[in-house]
């Protein structure tokens, strides 16, 4: 996984609540047995005028010139700044794919859904969440200010304006660090390989019933 | 000592190490795999060179994006007309055969919705650890189980170490006091949860559900509530372990059999929440209070009920719901403080994980029994959660009632509740669906959904817009 240390970058806002993965990646797109080439498609429905299909030439489709992510002074934003909830709904990590892939590489939200939250971390993205007022205060800096940036210092846990204002943020330590390291997670865990037999004997021991295969009794 | 939730037993139990911080590293029983969410997580195994640790705890099905007519459906992969998801689907059973996972194929009369098969198979347990790459896991929550849904990244850990990396969540309780008035459901249930404590109510938490409401309810019913926990924001659902349970799981094909069940037995029952455990937020309702319930907007949390009006978004002090809830309404196509009943309908759908399992069959069947589908209505469509449950139906010739009322009768899928295959709703129409998701864009480009129940659903296909099901069924 790609490590995350420090990110400078514009801010794009996306001033809405409750926006679903569905929002970020339509179902069409997640047929797609790659990880790759989701970021043309993203907020595809608000993004593009028309219907997108995996195999659409998307350079010759009508754009939506109202949303964000159309607009000039937006271009290159590596930072996303949204309101709650975000990331609700189904679990695809389709939706951090497509994020990434655009080139965002922080969220900043007062919110986030858990399964969302979690698959940003899995892809070398950093979901950063902060107190509702502040957010609301980005936002309007963001508006008032054509090319506005922040920078983001994962070690420090802190995020500076222009102007020089830190604001410090929490993280998980173990998700941390496994940024911080570009962790591939499951060799780190497969260094407690024995750990998790033991458990698994004693487990295996105590509840038998959950390691018979049903496939065997119903002859599949 | 205060006693624990149900919750707190079975991530205990499961428990193998803290890693750091809040993260624990927790054993996983059973992992249910489709084919949306799988072919990345089995390409990094390849690519790692790794095995799955325990290829019999997995249990394989493809859903998403298989058509739903019989006539695709016989002729098998090459059925599927679009080639995008047919390398899929394929792509499943390739790499279910290369990694030595049991698969219910596309055409096996077991396959289904995995949602609905894994109970139905006797797969999903009571006091397991269950994970599947698709939010609706908490499904499993119904039969005392922890299930959490998971990203792609998270499938292919879990394939290759047997564990999950997660943080331990907090414990809410919702209790459902008192009996649900005739005609009112278990969908209706859930979504006047959902509206009271809002989709991000039970983020950070797993609900358990209880009171006298949820413990009268059949595993189905169970289901379809542990089902739309993640609608409310919670990762995972659960409801307690009683007879009604075991009733369910014995004899089917993974559920143990003989001294092997009489044993497991006696493990589950003590799979409840102790009389004195703490939980961090309890919810209380009223099952009397609850109406059936219709969706008006964008977010399962838009509910009101069927005698209701929508809400006028100016009556709402909080600037950001006004603005969501009139976003809300410019997309539906509606006014605020028209009645939910002249909501009018051009479409039917029935089905998805949520609402597909014999009893909602049986419930819609009775309300359209010996009627017709409105003339406006352009599409009215029933798809079975499994093969088992479309036989079951048949059985009991539900699927003749729904065809001699103007409703079609498909092969099982997820179809139209996320609209990967060719089953969409058309832009600007309105569904009656019994699905989860009301979502812009969910079951199809700019469609416009209302999650209802399924008799609800029934009622409406014969209306040709939202009526009352307890007093429709009265006529």
């Amino acid at each position: 996984m790609r490590k995350f240390n420090t990110q400078e970058g514009v801010v794009i806002p996306l001033d809405r609540a409750n926006v679903d993965t569905d929002y970020i990646i339509p179902k069409q797109f997640l047929k797609s047995i790659k990880r790759t080439g989701f970021g043309v498609n993203l907020f595809d429905e608000h993004r593009y005028l028309d219907r997108g299909e995996p195999d659409t030439d998307n350079s010759q489709r009508p754009v939506n010139p109202d949303f964000v992510l159309n607009q000039l002074r937006y271009q290159n934003a590596t930072i996303l700044l949204a309101r709650e909830n975000f990331g609700c709904g189904s679990s695809r990590e389709h939706a951090p794919w497509a994020l990434d892939d655009y080139g965002i590489r922080v969220i900043i939200a007062p919110s986030f859904a858990d399964i969302f939250f979690n698959n940003c971390f899995k892809n070398g993205l950093l979901p950063i969440v902060l107190n509702k007022d502040i957010v609301s205060k980005l936002f309007d800096a963001v508006e008032a200010n054509v090319g506005y940036t922040l920078a983001v210092n994962l070690p420090a846990q802190t995020i500076t304006t222009v102007d020089g204002e830190v604001i410090p943020f929490t993280v998980d330590e173990y998700k941390k660090h496994g940024l911080l390291n570009g962790l591939d997670e499951i060799g780190v865990t497969l260094q407690d390989a024995q750990t998790i037999e033991n458990f698994e004997a004693d487990w295996r021991e105590k509840s038998p019933w959950y390691f018979s295969s049903g496939a065997e009794s119903s002859g599949g | 000592m205060a006693g624990q939730t149900l919750y707190d037993k079975i991530w205990e139990s499961h428990l193998i190490k803290q890693v750091e911080g809040d993260t624990a590293l927790i054993y996983i029983d059973r992992q249910l795999i489709h084919e949306v969410t799988s072919p990345q997580a089995f390409e990094g195994l390849r690519l790692a060179g790794r095995k799955p640790w325990r290829a019999d705890a997995n249990l394989a099905t493809p859903d998403h994006n298989i058509p739903t007519t019989s006539q695709e459906r016989r002729m098998g992969l090459e059925g599927i007309k679009d080639p995008v998801s047919r390398i899929q689907v394929q792509t499943l059973d390739d790499n279910c055969k290369e990694f030595g996972i049991f698969e219910l194929g596309m055409n096996d009369p077991r396959q289904g919705i995995v949602h609905v098969i894994g109970p139905e198979q006797g797969a999903t347990l009571p006091g397991m650890t269950i994970v599947c790459g698709d939010s609706h896991t908490s499904t499993h929550g119904a039969l005392g189980t922890l299930s959490h849904g998971i990203g792609t990244s998270e499938v292919e850990h879990v394939l290759a170490t047997q564990c999950l990396l997660q943080k331990k969540m907090k414990n809410m309780l919702v209790r459902v006091n008192g009996q649900l008035q005739e005609g009112v459901t278990a969908k209706d249930i859930v979504l006047a949860i959902i509206g009271k404590i809002g989709t991000a109510g039970g983020t950070g938490y797993t609900i358990e559900f209880g009171g006298e409401a949820i413990k009268a309810l059949s595993v189905e019913g169970r289901m379809t509530v542990c089902n739309m926990a993640i609608e409310a924001g919670a990762r995972a659902g659960l409801i307690a372990v009683d007879e009604t349970t075991l009733d369910y799981l014995k004899g089917r094909p993974f559920a143990p059999a003989g001294e092997m069940w009489n044993r497991a037995v006696q493990v589950w029952l003590q799979l409840v929440s102790d009389d004195d455990a703490i939980f961090d937020q309890v919810v209380e309702m009223s099952a009397g209070d609850i109406e059936p319930q219709v969706t008006w907007g964008t977010s399962p949390e838009m509910v009101a009920p069927v005698s209701g009006r929508i809400p006028y978004p100016a009556a709402e002090k909080d600037p950001g719901k006004r603005g969501n809830m009139e976003q809300a309404l410019k997309y539906m196509g509606l006014e605020a403080g028209m009645e939910i009943k002249d909501i009018h309908l051009d479409c039917i759908f029935i089905g998805s994980c949520t609402n597909s399992r014999i009893e909602d069959l049986r419930e819609a069947a009775k309300v359209v029994a010996g009627k017709k589908v409105a003339d406006e209505i352009e599409l009215a469509m029933v798809v079975p959660g499994s093969g088992l449950v479309k036989a079951q139906a048949e059985a009991e010739g539900l699927d003749q009632v729904f065809k001699a009322a103007g409703l079609q009768w498909r092969e099982p899928g997820c179809s139209m509740c996320l609209a990967m295959n060719a089953d969409q709703l058309g832009p600007g129409k309105h569904c009656a669906s019994t699905s989860n998701r009301n979502f812009e864009g969910r079951q199809g480009f700019r469609g416009r959904t209302h999650l209802v129940s399924p008799a609800m659903a029934a009622a409406a296909a014969i209306a040709g817009h939202f009526v009352d099901v307890r007093q429709s069924s009265q006529d």
